[in-house]
């Protein structure tokens, strides 16, 4: 009987305002969209961040024939400074920090790398061995302690440039992260709509049925009883909004990500559908947080016994 | 059933109190006139016994609690054994006389087959039987004052409250309405009811309590509406 006096006041409720019940599930729908988007953005990132930074190197790039660099000036690299920048890296606080072996790179297999990549391009015709660099191509076992590596390595002679391949990543990571914010401070600014909404739906939910609660009240009908109905109704608007929005994740994911990003930039490790599972409970919890806090607030003042 | 000690009810401050040291006992089956002009205090007296106002100063006892320490989830307890009816009736106007009178049970949570032997029951003692599925638009004044009764008392009261019942009644009708309170009062349901019904009063014969001002200026036993006759 309970049960279903309830569910029967919640459907009143509902169908009483729907343009507004309609109203609080679009808020919510496009606000926690705009949560879902910023989280999955986020691992994104930490995926390509997991890929990449266990592929990248430092490269030390060694002096070739024509180089200005101060460190450069007697010519092309010796054997001994070679040797002078291995006994460098052999040293016990940087060596901890590397994968052995170091790979040596040298003029000619570099040139060959240079040609297989621009092959067919006017690069590709002009330049000759004595252009090329030879490196050493370090593993770092902790990606971020290149700077000790690189420390240790600028300045010294036979040493052209050393340079970290996550710096080519970081721009693009930089990137992403202002989409994230950009994405977050949308859904701060929906979410705080969507708070509004749902403290008005609820104020006038209440209002058209003062009658009802006022004789609940008079009745002896508890608190938690006259309350819940309109704590449920802005509860089920705001999950069937969350609801939305982790279908339209799923489906951007889905077609946006996997289907087309996928096929034509391929090289990049991306999100599936099954993030999109792990971000879906956090929109329900923020949803039904919402309204519980939204009617808490209004019904307090609303509904006194 | 119903005890004031030295009551005051100051509503604004710095206003004059609304009820001024009231000092009263209403004893278990009794039942009360509670008369006075507008403003002397009949409404602020019942609000206190229903707990929709605290007292400014001194305690209000009823059904064995002081409603002053009482907390205010117990409140709904207390008022499960409070009916009240009202001069303006208070129906659910889109539901029939046998919802209006079935909403006062599903709210407090009751079993729908008690529900359903109880409503018929008691709207057959308010002299309604027939008439469950009109809407209280299509019902007369006194009819639509029966379905009131009806609510407040379904769920069997120690105590019944009526603000002028009789307010927007004629004489006829009020006079079914007092027959009907006073059957409710020999069941043993403490009645207490505000009036400026001076004939319903003289005619009754029963406890009359005066206020005035917010004072009590009278209490008599089988009293008549002035005190000048």
């Amino acid at each position: 009987m309970r049960l279903q006096f309830i569910l029967s006041e919640i459907g009143i409720g509902l169908r009483r305002n729907l343009s507004m019940t309609i109203s609080v599930i679009l808020v919510t729908f496009v606000s926690l969209t705009f949560v879902g988007v910023a989280g999955l953005l986020q691992t994104q990132i930490g995926k390509m961040k997991d890929d990449w930074y266990n592929k990248v190197e430092v490269s030390v790039f060694l002096c070739p024939s024509n180089s200005s660099q101060p460190t450069c000036a007697s010519g092309v690299v010796t054997d001994d400074q070679k040797a002078d920048i291995l006994a460098a890296l052999d040293a016990p606080d940087v060596a901890q920090f590397i994968q052995q072996p170091i790979y040596f790179e040298s003029q000619a297999e570099a040139f060959a790398a240079f040609q297989k990549q621009y092959a067919g391009q006017f690069w590709a015709s002009v330049a000759t061995v004595d252009d090329m660099n030879a490196s050493f191509r370090i593993k770092l076992t902790d990606p971020t302690k290149y700077q000790v590596v690189a420390d240790v390595l600028t300045g010294r002679q036979g040493v052209e440039e050393v340079q970290d391949q996550r710096r080519l990543f970081d721009r693009l990571f930089l990137v992403l992260d202002r989409a994230t914010l950009l994405a977050g401070g949308l859904a701060g600014v929906m979410l705080l709509a969507a708070v509004l909404l749902i403290t008005t739906t609820i104020r006038l939910s209440a209002m058209s049925r003062r009658r009802e609660t006022g004789i609940m009240r008079l009745v002896g009908a508890s608190t938690l009883f006259i309350q819940l109905p309109f704590m449920l109704e802005g509860a089920i608007a705001a999950t069937i909004g969350a609801g939305l929005a982790i279908g339209a994740l799923w489906l951007g994911v889905k077609y946006l990500v996997t289907d087309w990003l996928g096929s034509s930039v391929s090289w990049i490790p991306y999100i599936g559908t099954s993030d999109v599972w792990v971000v879906a409970p956090l929109l329900l919890v923020i949803a039904i947080l919402l309204a519980t806090l939204s009617s808490v607030v209004t019904l307090s003042r609303y509904t006194k016994v | 059933m119903i005890r004031f000690e030295n009551v005051t009810k100051v509503y604004a401050r710095g206003a004059r109190p609304a009820l001024d040291r009231v000092d009263l006992d209403v004893e278990r089956g009794e039942f009360v006139f509670l008369v006075g002009a507008s403003g002397s205090g009949k409404s602020t007296f019942l609000r206190l016994v229903l707990r929709e106002e605290r007292a400014s100063a001194g305690r209000v006892f009823v059904a064995g609690k002081e409603l002053g320490t009482l907390s205010s989830w117990k409140v709904p307890a207390l008022r499960r054994r409070i009916g009240a009816v009202f001069q303006d009736f208070r129906l659910l106007p889109n539901k029939s006389v046998f919802e209006n009178v079935a909403f006062a049970l599903q709210v407090i949570g009751k079993p729908r087959h008690h529900i359903l032997t109880t409503v018929p029951d008691v709207l057959d003692m308010v002299g309604l039987a027939g008439k469950e599925k009109r809407r209280p638009h299509e019902l007369s004044g006194g009819e639509q004052q029966r379905v009131a009764i009806a609510r407040a008392f379904v769920n069997r009261p120690d105590i019944l409250l009526a603000d002028e019942p009789t307010g927007n009644l004629d004489p006829t009708t009020s006079l079914g309405i007092m027959r009907l309170l006073d059957r409710i009062n020999r069941t043993g349901t403490t009645v207490l009811m505000a009036t400026h019904d001076d004939e319903i009063v003289d005619q009754m014969r029963k406890r009359v309590i005066e206020l005035n001002a917010g004072a009590l200026v009278r209490d008599q036993s089988r009293g008549v509406y002035g005190s000048d006759r």
